[in-house]
């Protein structure tokens, strides 16, 4: 049986990756797809504890469907707002995003 | 500890989550790192399968590998521009990137090296998915429906907001 903490390593790996590329990456859509890695990294966490665990469960599993919906949904609205800022400002450079700071 | 199929499928999956994701990082073109983040999705969803959650595991195929990969590569197409100019590489904040990264991981790393989790393990094996839709449609229906209405609200803010504006 694989133990609990090797699921957990992976989850940690994977949310650190994506925090890296929150952080560095200079492409809108690359963001996005980083906010993504996080999110399945705490998926891969509450799946694992919903077969591990104090009170094993399937209600973990449950859990996990509802944060895939909101994901879904917030990437559809990303790409949108990314979409929109094309056509006025033709860039998606996170670093020319600055209508509000002038 | 011996050396067991699931032991091997464990790392496999793993592998491929992991280097999907550094891929994401270290690759150069942007229609790279979305597909190879689809990489990462796919070996994701093997790591559900071997937690017996099949259901999220097609799920997971289903709307990460398929939809949201598929749609951020269309989202790259729109956007492309042709005059690509390489910004100045600002080191100094990548260096600073890398080290919250580093710390954070490192931080969680420790912790879960540290805690003696517990070992027990439920019953999932059999009937799975019906569990699953009992409980939401008893327990869960509430935030079933407002799932359901966040959905619709999404799509209509993400048609409106696409839309060209002006036009009648």
């Amino acid at each position: 049986m694989v133990p609990l903490n090797a699921y957990l390593a992976v989850g940690a790996i994977l949310f650190s990756i994506g925090i890296y590329g929150v952080l560095s990456k200079k492409n809108g859509i690359i963001v996005l797809l980083s906010v993504e890695l996080m999110l399945n990294a705490v998926n891969i966490n509450l799946v694992a504890f919903s077969k591990f665990g104090l009170y094993p469960n399937i209600t973990g599993q449950i859990f996990t469907v509802f944060t895939i919906t909101v994901a879904a949904a917030e990437a559809a609205v990303g790409l949108a707002i990314l979409m929109a800022l094309y056509r006025n400002k033709a860039t998606i450079n996170v670093n020319e995003i600055d209508i509000m700071k002038r | 500890m011996t050396l067991t199929g699931q032991y091997v499928a464990f790392f496999l999956f793993a592998l491929m989550a992991i280097t999907g994701g550094v891929f994401m990082i270290n690759l150069n073109k942007v229609i790279h790192m979305v597909l190879s983040i689809g990489l990462s999705f796919f070996g994701v969803a093997g790591l559900f399968v071997i937690l017996h959650a099949e259901y999220l595991a097609f799920v997971q195929v289903l709307i990460y590998a398929g939809a949201i990969t598929i749609m951020m590569a269309m989202g790259t197409m729109m956007t492309h521009h042709a005059t690509a100019e390489v910004l100045p590489r600002r080191k100094w904040h990548t260096f600073l990137a890398i080290i919250s990264a580093i710390t954070i991981g490192g931080f969680f790393l420790y912790g879960i090296y540290k805690i003696t989790w517990p070992s027990e393990m439920a019953e999932l094996n059999d009937n799975n998915v019906m569990a699953i839709g009992e409980k939401i449609f008893t327990n869960y229906v509430i935030p079933f429906e407002l799932a359901s209405i966040l959905l619709l609200v999404a799509l209509v803010g993400a048609i409106v907001l696409a839309k060209k504006e002006g036009d009648e």
